[in-house]
């Protein structure tokens, strides 16, 4: 008998690139990447229902309203341009030249966020984006930061949470102070 | 160039019996990364854009409320809350949230995010409801889910018109 001339016992693998290129574009096709980024805030507790309001100095709160035509009224001012809101913000929680008008001091200071039930979310969320913005800003000003640098200060590195914590002792802010209070009803 | 011709001819081709061991490293990252979206949303998903937004650290502690338009028939052109794969109304959002907490690890229980997935042309109303459910239900940490960017106008001043 002839012997048989045995190649190598390779398996032929040259499609196997392609298969695994298939499955590598339909794992690309289904995947979405989830955007896991937003506006973060916290609710206050629930308050039974005779709790007396608290009273506010008039001077410490800066009081945003939004109708529900999406019109602003800023401390009982029209204001059309929603990007000046949050110079605004700032010139109140920090009052640098110490006038009468604005807050006391920061950490006294409240920005009232009021809306109607008839108020568009995109036009409160760019109310509230720009009021987060001027505490950012405040925060990142006094360590010599910007407000995006303030923000995405990594609480985990230490140097970074020693500047994260400077920055709330050296403006007398500890956190946000914004208060959502509960909507009108004209529209919506 | 008597010098080059002695060269022994090498082969011209690549190697490439690499490129299924690169090809399977990619698969594997695809693979481990994806998220298979649990619930069809079944609203509309325009989301207002915003500039100070944070990044959330742990997803699984992250249940999700849509609110938008229908896109599905026989819903109605109103605004509707969605949570998991059905339509619900404000009241049931306790359940809902009570639900999502029960999934979680005892030491972790107090720290379930909201995140809320608003339609940008969804009204304050609804949105305020679902506010005071969570407030109910004790779940206090709610999110805006908006993506980094600018919303493109003055939204005041489009909607107002």
């Amino acid at each position: 008998m002839k012997k048989k001339d045995r190649g190598g016992a390779e398996v032929n693998s040259s499609s196997m690139a392609d298969i695994a290129f298939l499955l590598l574009v339909f794992f690309l096709v289904t995947t979405t990447i989830p955007n896991e980024n937003g506006l973060m805030i916290q609710l206050p507790p629930k308050q039974p229902e005779d709790t007396p309001p608290v009273e506010q100095a008039e001077q410490n709160v800066f009081k945003v309203r939004i109708n529900s035509a999406d019109k602003l009224l800023v401390e009982d001012e029209p204001l059309e341009d929603i990007s000046k809101l949050k110079e605004m913000a700032i010139e109140h929680i920090t009052n640098p030249t110490g006038s009468k008008e604005f807050a006391d001091s920061p950490g006294k200071a409240i920005v009232s966020l009021k809306n109607d039930r008839g108020t568009s979310y995109e036009t409160f969320i760019t109310v509230l984006d720009q009021l987060q913005g001027a505490y950012y800003e405040i925060w990142g000003r006094s360590v010599g930061l910007t407000a995006d640098e303030y923000r995405n200060l990594d609480r985990k590195n230490p140097d970074e949470l020693e500047l994260y914590e400077l920055a709330k002792t050296r403006t007398g802010l500890k956190g946000m102070s914004i208060s959502i209070a509960q909507p009108t009803s004209t529209g919506g | 160039m008597a010098k080059f011709g002695k060269k022994t001819k090498a082969s011209q081709e690549i190697p490439t019996s690499a490129l299924p061991d690169i090809i399977f490293m990619l698969l594997f990252f695809f693979m481990v990364t994806t998220v298979m979206r649990e619930a069809e949303v079944k609203v509309e998903q325009k989301i207002p854009k915003a500039e100070q937004i944070k990044k959330l650290e742990k997803k699984t502690l992250v249940s999700y409320i849509y609110i938008g338009r229908p896109t599905v028939g026989g819903f109605g052109s109103e605004p509707r809350i969605q949570v998991n794969d059905v339509f619900v109304y404000p009241n049931d959002i306790v359940q809902f949230v009570e639900e999502e907490r029960s999934k979680l690890k005892e030491e972790e229980k107090d720290q379930l995010t909201i995140s809320l997935k608003v339609d940008k042309n969804a009204r304050m109303g609804i949105v305020t409801d679902v506010q005071e459910e969570l407030k109910e239900a004790n779940a206090l940490k709610v999110m805006y889910s908006a993506p980094k960017g600018q919303n493109t106008a003055n939204a005041a001043s489009i909607i107002g018109q």
